[in-house]
């Protein structure tokens, strides 16, 4: 999707069309990208846009969510008055859970610590649809979000993002920005045995371009929907059949060393605080 | 609300003195010119930068259309003699008036950006005649409310006005001895007879001006700033021109396709290398 930048009620009409497309199709859940209801670049707006838990706005789509679960981005304004990049999951009329982004940009094109405060935890948490996790854009540059949301149990990991496209030069046949995406979702879908739901937005702001590509992908890896630049609604059946046989296929999870290592980032922490 | 648009007068000079010497003399220069219109925008400007570069590194260049009223020159020649400053009168009608007369439909502000877009032309080639900047004259209330003409004159190589309201440039130019005739009369662009500023504008710069510190420098929002006791149908106005004119304060915007595009990755202070 591509929302207007600062433009609250404009996106929250856009989000309503989508919703009604997902429901159409008998989707059971729909995955917005990152700041789907305020748009990205927002410097100062950020103050201006950001929300309450309570506002009226999200209220419209927690009433939505009883019919079908939502994932929504939006910037949230804490009771302790800091401004967060949130991504809300919506489902049976309630909140379920909030996830804040850890790891803000602030390098290159983005300045998103400047305005932003960043969020202090990556859980997973339990849905109608079985144990899930979101983790925003940047979160997933850092592989160690993705180990902690596999440890918890996450069996969908959803990666909304809002990423630019950027790197045209040389051979590559696709943005540089946009491999690095392929790349990593399809690595850690393997790697970490779930399905990963990256949703990233389409459409430009202040001259960059934002390039979609969203995508599905099963526990093994391999790509199940795939929506190109522009706006669209894919789908894909995360069933549990699918995640069970990938899982005796390849029981990376089971063998996964939870205490090996705990104990070693113990120490590595010693060490680095001396 | 006036308190926080009082200023220090002999601390915001000295510093709008030493900006002017310092962005002047470190890019290698030692003149600057400077449009004057009779107005106290830029008989603040000129007072500053005569007492920045010395009298005899200062040139005004008065640019009247035949409409413009007789005053305002008088006006720029009683204050470039009480300075001291070289003045130089360009007549432009002769410019303008064969473009007006093959377009007789043109609107007053056609005609105003076309007058305002001749008058950069003219100041900006007696810059080059005398290795000189541009000294510029657009206050902070013009810049917020995009009450200037982009490439006219809100084009200058150096701002000193830039960050102070128009109730501030009045209290100032009082303070460093701009002329009564001057100080006393309305502010008016003179693009034609009869025109003031707050007429076409629709708001008085007291007014404005209260507001503007409030939703600029104080960030208030428009529910505090109306509970401070200003009309929200005022500030909603008010916050559209600010948020409409946004391109004028910007560079044009340039497509992202690099992963370094200049103003965006590509950063460096202005004063790089100098």
């Amino acid at each position: 999707m591509n929302p207007a930048l600062g433009d609250l009620d404009r996106n929250l009409g856009l989000h309503l069309e989508w919703v009604e497309r997902a429901r159409r199709d008998r989707c059971d859940l729909v995955v917005f990208p990152e700041l789907s209801l305020t748009g990205y670049v927002l410097e100062d707006l950020a103050y201006g846009v950001g929300m309450r838990l309570d506002d009226p706005r999200l209220a419209v789509l927690i009433e939505q969510s009883k019919s079908i679960s939502i994932i929504v981005g939006f910037v949230e304004h804490t009771p302790d008055h800091q401004y967060r990049i949130a991504s809300a999951y919506l489902e049976d009329g309630e909140i379920r859970y909030v996830h804040h982004k850890v790891y803000l940009v602030t390098y290159g094109l983005f300045d998103e610590g400047r305005y932003l405060a960043a969020g202090e935890r990556v859980r997973a948490f339990d849905t109608k649809f079985g144990r899930q996790a979101i983790l925003i854009c940047e979160d997933l540059w850092h592989p160690s979000a993705l180990v902690i949301a596999a440890a918890d149990g996450a069996d969908v990991i959803h990666a909304p993002a809002a990423s630019p496209g950027r790197g045209i030069s040389g051979a590559a046949e696709v943005l540089g920005s946009a491999r690095t995406w392929h790349d990593l979702t399809r690595v850690y879908s393997q790697m970490l045995v779930n399905f990963t739901v990256f949703a990233n937005r389409t459409g430009y702001e202040d001259g960059i371009n934002f390039y979609g590509a969203s995508r599905i992908l099963g526990p093994d890896g391999q790509v199940l929907a795939d929506a190109g630049g522009d706006p669209a609604l894919i789908s894909a059946d995360l069933s549990d059949g699918a995640l069970r046989r990938a899982r005796i296929a390849s029981p990376l999870r089971r063998d996964e060393k939870l205490n090996v290592t705990l104990n070693e980032l113990a120490r590595i922490r010693q060490v680095r605080i001396r | 609300m006036d308190r926080w648009l009082t200023l220090d007068h002999e601390l915001a000079a000295q510093m709008l003195i030493g900006f002017v010497r310092n962005q002047v003399g470190k890019v290698g220069f030692e003149r600057a010119v400077i449009a004057l219109s009779g107005g106290i925008d830029s008989a603040l400007s000129a007072v500053l930068t005569a007492r920045a570069l010395g009298p005899e590194n200062v040139t005004a260049v008065m640019m009247p259309y035949r409409e413009s009223n007789p005053d305002s020159l008088s006006h720029a020649r009683l204050l470039a003699e009480g300075l001291g400053i070289d003045s130089r009168v360009i007549e432009i009608t002769d410019l303008v008036e064969p473009y007006f007369s093959r377009n007789p439909a043109m609107s007053n502000l056609r005609r105003g950006n076309v007058m305002a877009r001749t008058r950069m032309t003219l100041v900006y080639d007696m810059s080059a005649r005398n290795d000189a900047l541009v000294i510029g004259t657009s206050n902070k209330t013009e810049l917020l409310l995009g009450y200037g003409t982009l490439h006219g004159d809100m084009a200058s190589a150096v701002n000193p006005l830039g960050d102070i309201y128009k109730t501030q440039v009045f209290m100032l130019a009082a303070a460093v001895g701009v002329p009564d005739p001057i100080l006393q009369k309305p502010p008016s662009a003179d693009l034609w007879e009869g025109q003031t500023d707050e007429e076409e504008l629709g708001l008085t710069y007291r007014d404005v001006d209260r507001l503007l510190v409030l939703l600029v420098d104080r960030r208030f929002n428009l529910q505090e700033a109306a509970a401070a006791g200003v009309d929200r149908n005022y500030i909603a106005q008010i916050l559209g021109k600010v948020r409409t004119n946004q391109f004028k304060r910007r560079p044009p915007v340039i497509a992202k396709l690099s992963d370094r595009t200049i103003e965006r990755e590509f950063r460096y202070p202005r004063d790089w290398g100098v």
